[in-house]
């Protein structure tokens, strides 16, 4: 069937709104004076917000049933409501961390920040959809370029500076390594789409196929900070703008996991008995040594990343069941962690504004301090870890039952084993909180709008959506069923 | 026409009350510290009244589970909201507002954030009360998560002594318990012939030996309930103090605040006793007939050791924290008499120790604010000060020892006849009932020692000059407590006849899957 260029277009429409939005930044940042250009923050919001509407008109149409799933350019991206869903969670990250970037005090606000941003964003959506080997790389190539150098924005700062370089030579090493692997499947088969390369593989001896798989998942280890493609993380996330970091945290590994599982299930279905025991060897060390590092961490944002490793493991569970549950869990816990873990990062803007410092002990007397904000970091720790009435429950609930349903019970007891191994450390930074005194106990935390209106859209999210778990898990199963 | 009738969802409200009034309760500005004690009385006394309602409007005739509420919540899956009561759960579910209200009461002078202080209990208060009544299994598990970590910050923020590291090792204690019989339910979800997680629908499955079916592990069959029920019952069993498990019991009773020990062993205990009824006995019957009889041997073990060490502490917190493991050890004997009157007895024991266990700790508290030690060397002779107090503890006493007359000897009796009438089950039963009998005469001489070295001889009066009596509503908080004991211990059938009503259908699943496994 031959599309009209408009249905061409309606495929990366969310794209093309954020390419215009990118350039208009530029403009807009050459004439806007100096005083103001906190403003355009607001731009950015504006932009991310429209391409967000735009996404979420298609999303009503694909599960209203008005429109089918196509593939568009040549079979180089596709339409479907996993696409959909997952430029949802990038556009929702991205907004979310422009409102907590506007007022952070280390970042010179300017439109390259944003541009850069928007231009990250763009190459997740594209993640998001590819279905073929070229369009996969380029995407991937768009947002880790964009991110190296948001990651070290603050030229001035070492540090930043370090994680910049740090995030730039890991992920070209991995990206190259992830190339080497492609360049083999299409020598093995001919075929740079999804969907032919899976016929094509059928018969293929099993080594030279694992071979090249093994390669691939290097690339797309290092985008969901699986162990042992982790060791960038805490460096760059300690280094980085601390809302940049939220951003890589939560986007760029939803990203990840966007590509990870599209290309599996669609490409590799006749090597799944071979992968689903890698990826659940991945997701049992990944989520082990990820909270067991996190433990002695007295950085909230080292802690954090490790966090965000172990996290990666349980949402690798879901992809290691292999099922339509197990998939739709996944995507459902990816949603989940992002709201819930910009949360986290809006705190540690926050805290930082304050206290200059990133140390998890600069915490303590925040509950005498500051109650509201301490609240919300305590919903955001014990969604986190999976504790109820926080809609973090859930999240873990299904994966592990998508686990369970796949005949991967080891793999489920190691999981709520892990659980309570995270819930230990989240409560150590409750426990600052709550438990422990400052000096500084009378003065007051300055809370910007745009990052107070955060605090509430993700806490508030993370609570209602305990209730309405319904209507979100429905999405992320129909998304699932998209592969 | 007829109007339709609109019943009011009381479950729901006596659940979420608590949780409405904790939320509240943060909005309620700092400085305003009677405003929120007062606050926070209202709430727990509302709840308290609205318990009160559902326990005497259940309809004892009919039985069954009554004010049920049903909502979808993930139809999908098989998980509702969907809660009801019946005659086991009901009064745990009176008593986890008794103990939220007399909490409330003998908190009132804290002067470190109550604000947080009352929040946390009425959130605490809000997930056990939900474990009570919920029917579906996600939505029991979801209260009981609810119920772990509001325990973390009432230790370490309020606690004394080793209050960090007895708070800590709680919360990893009961979590990692309950994480492992969760993961049991799975099991059980996916193995069940219908997915879903509706206790009604899994008991009815059980009933038909749908979960003793046999699974392959590691090349050998296994009957499902008999590899599954050992784990779900022990994860809970860990909350209810079981021996081995009770580790955490004695730390965590003593480091806690007056109310969060009354909290722990007045009903936090009785949540993991209860779940472990339902979950484990109820829902794999094959399972429990086939381990409980072992079972039943930690919990001699524990009532004989945990009297045993009460009597030579030299804290008073520490005794009663040691007793509290042994007095829910008959719970578990009450359960592995698998009738109808071990399983009334245990019940009943559940409602009794915990109203005990309040009193007990609310009068210890008591006795500390006033001290400021729980050494029974450096205490004595506190009758004279606090006389209401002393009755208090001495009534709360007398059911711990079993006297008769008092709640306590009602429900061990039961549990003693009931596993004597059980001796068909094993032969060791009669011997089960002779080598826990001591621990009664022990726990008599614990009481009597700790009521002698603490409330009667010589006050020290150059050591505590100023020792005052106890305050109004200390003594409200003891009276609202004390009633029960005398109402249960006189007229046993306001709690027996309910209890009874509700026991009866688990023995028959029971005694079903004991001729089904003869068989």
């Amino acid at each position: 069937m031959e599309l009209s260029w408009w249905a061409h277009l309606w495929s990366v429409l969310p794209e093309i709104v954020l390419v215009l939005a990118a350039a208009l930044m530029m403009a807009v940042d050459a004439w806007m004076p100096e005083g103001r250009k906190r403003e355009l923050g607001y731009w950015a919001i504006g932009g991310l917000a429209t391409a967000l509407v735009v996404t979420a008109v298609q999303a009503a149409q694909l599960t209203g049933g008005i429109a089918a799933p196509y593939e568009a350019f040549g079979g180089s991206v596709r339409a479907d409501l996993a696409a959909m869903l997952f430029r949802v969670i990038f556009l929702l990250a991205g907004i979310l961390t422009v409102a907590i970037s506007m007022d952070f005090r280390p970042l010179r606000q300017s439109g390259e920040y944003y541009t850069l941003l928007l231009i990250s964003v763009l190459g997740m959506g594209l993640m998001g959809a590819a279905v073929n080997l070229v369009t996969l790389y380029l995407a991937l190539e768009t947002v880790g370029i964009a991110l190296y150098l948001l990651a070290g924005y603050l030229r001035d700062t070492p540090r930043s500076a370090e994680a910049g370089l740090k995030y730039f030579l890991f992920g070209v090493f991995s990206s190259t390594i992830m190339l080497y692997g492609l360049a083999l499947i299409y020598g093995f088969t001919g075929e740079i789409a999804y969907n032919r390369i899976a016929q094509a593989l059928v018969g293929l001896p099993t080594p030279a196929v694992m071979a090249a798989l093994l390669l691939i998942l290097v690339g797309f280890g290092f985008k969901v900070s699986a162990v042992p493609f982790h060791f960038w993380t805490p460096d760059v996330y300690e280094g980085a703008p601390t809302p940049v970091t939220a951003f890589i945290s939560v986007a760029s590994k939803a990203a990840g996991f966007a590509v990870l599982i599209r290309a599996m299930i669609e490409a590799f279905p006749a090597a799944q008995g071979n992968w689903v025991a890698i990826m659940a060897a991945l997701a049992f060390v990944t989520m082990t040594v990820g909270n067991l590092l996190a433990i002695p961490q007295r950085n909230l944002k080292r802690l954090l990343a490790y966090s965000s490793i172990a996290q990666a493991g349980y949402i690798l569970i879901g992809v290691a069941a292999a099922s339509p549950l197990g998939v739709a869990a996944s995507i459902f816990y990816l949603g989940i962690y992002t709201l819930t873990n910009i949360a986290a990062f809006a705190v540690a803007v926050i805290m930082t504004n304050v206290t200059g410092s990133e140390e998890i002990r600069d915490l303590a007397g925040l509950s005498r301090r500051a109650p509201g904000l301490a609240l919300a970091m305590l919903a955001a720790l014990l969604s986190l870890g999976g504790i109820p009435p926080l809609v973090g429950f859930f999240a873990k609930l299904f994966v592990f039952a998508a686990a369970i349903e796949s005949g991967l019970l080891w793999l489920a007891i190691a999981g709520v084993l892990n659980a309570m191994i995270a819930f230990y450390y989240y409560i150590m930074v409750a426990r600052a909180m709550y438990v422990d005194r400052s000096p500084e106990e009378e003065k007051p935390v300055w809370i910007s709008r745009p990052a107070r209106f955060t605090l509430w859209f993700t806490v508030a999210g993370v609570l209602l959506l305990t209730v309405m778990v319904y209507p979100l898990y429905l999405l992320a199963q129909m998304a699932a069923q998209a592969f | 026409m007829t109007i339709p009738a609109v019943t009011l969802p009381l479950l729901s409200f006596i659940v979420f009350t608590p949780l409405v009034g904790a939320l509240i309760l943060l909005l309620i500005p700092r400085h305003q510290k009677e405003a929120a004690r007062v606050f926070a009385a209202t709430v727990s006394g509302f709840t308290l009244l609205l318990a009160l309602w559902a326990f005497l409007a259940y309809d004892r005739t009919a039985g069954g589970y009554q004010f049920v509420e049903r909502m979808s919540w993930l139809p999908q899956l098989g998980i509702h909201y969907y809660v009801g009561v019946d005659g086991v759960s009901l009064p745990l579910v009176l008593l986890s507002a008794l103990v939220l209200f007399t909490g409330v009461l003998v908190s009132w002078n804290i002067e470190d954030r109550p604000h947080e202080l009352f929040a946390f209990m009425l959130l605490l208060a809000s997930g056990i009360m939900g474990v009570f009544v919920a029917r579906n299994l996600v939505l029991l598990f979801f209260f009981y998560e609810i119920a772990i970590f509001p325990k973390y910050f009432l230790i370490a923020i309020w606690g004394s002594t080793r209050k960090e590291y007895a708070a800590m090792k709680l919360v990893l204690y009961t979590l990692v318990g309950s994480i492992i019989a969760l993961v049991g339910a799975l099991a059980l979800y996916f193995i069940s012939p219908i997915r879903t997680f509706d206790m009604d629908v899994l008991r009815e499955l059980a009933a038909r030996g749908a979960f003793a079916r046999t699974v392959e592990v590691f090349g050998q069959a296994v009957r499902f309930d008999h590899l599954w029920f050992l784990p779900v019952f022990l994860g809970f069993a860990v909350t209810a103090g079981l021996w081995p498990f009770h580790n955490w019991v004695p730390d965590g009773h003593s480091a806690a605040p007056t109310a969060g020990s009354m909290f722990l062993a007045g009903v936090v205990m009785k949540v993991g006793a209860y779940s472990a009824l339902r979950v484990g006995i109820e829902l794999m019957p094959g399972g429990a007939v086939y381990w409980l009889p072992v079972v039943v041997f930690l919990a001699v073990v524990a009532a004989l050791y945990s009297a045993a060490i009460s009597l030579v502490q030299e804290d008073l917190k520490y005794v009663i924290a040691f007793s509290s493991i042994g007095h829910m050890a008959f719970v578990t004997i009450g359960f592995a008499a698998m009738n109808v009157t071990g399983l009334t007895g245990a019940v009943l024991q559940m409602f009794s120790h915990g109203v005990m266990a309040a009193i007990l700790f609310a009068t210890v508290g008591m006795v500390y604010d006033r001290a400021h030690t729980r050494y029974l060397a450096h205490l004595g002779g506190f009758a004279r000060a606090m006389p209401m107090a002393t009755l208090g503890f001495i009534l709360g006493g007398l059911v711990a020892m079993g006297m008769p007359g008092f709640s306590g000897f009602v429900a061990e009796f039961q549990v003693f006849a009931g596993i004597w009438a059980a001796r068909d089950t094993a032969w060791w039963y009669p011997w089960v009932a002779i080598l826990a009998a001591p621990s009664i005469a022990l726990s008599a001489a614990y009481i009597l020692r700790a009521l002698q070295a603490t409330f009667f001889g010589e006050l020290n009066r150059e050591r505590y000059p100023h020792v005052g009596d106890v305050t109004a509503l200390d003594k409200v908080a003891i009276v609202t407590l004390a009633v029960w004991f005398v109402l249960i211990g006189v007229f046993p059938r306001v709690m027996t006849d309910l209890i009874q009503v509700g026991v009866e259908p688990i023995a028959a699943l029971l005694q079903g899957a004991m001729v089904a496994s003869i068989r």
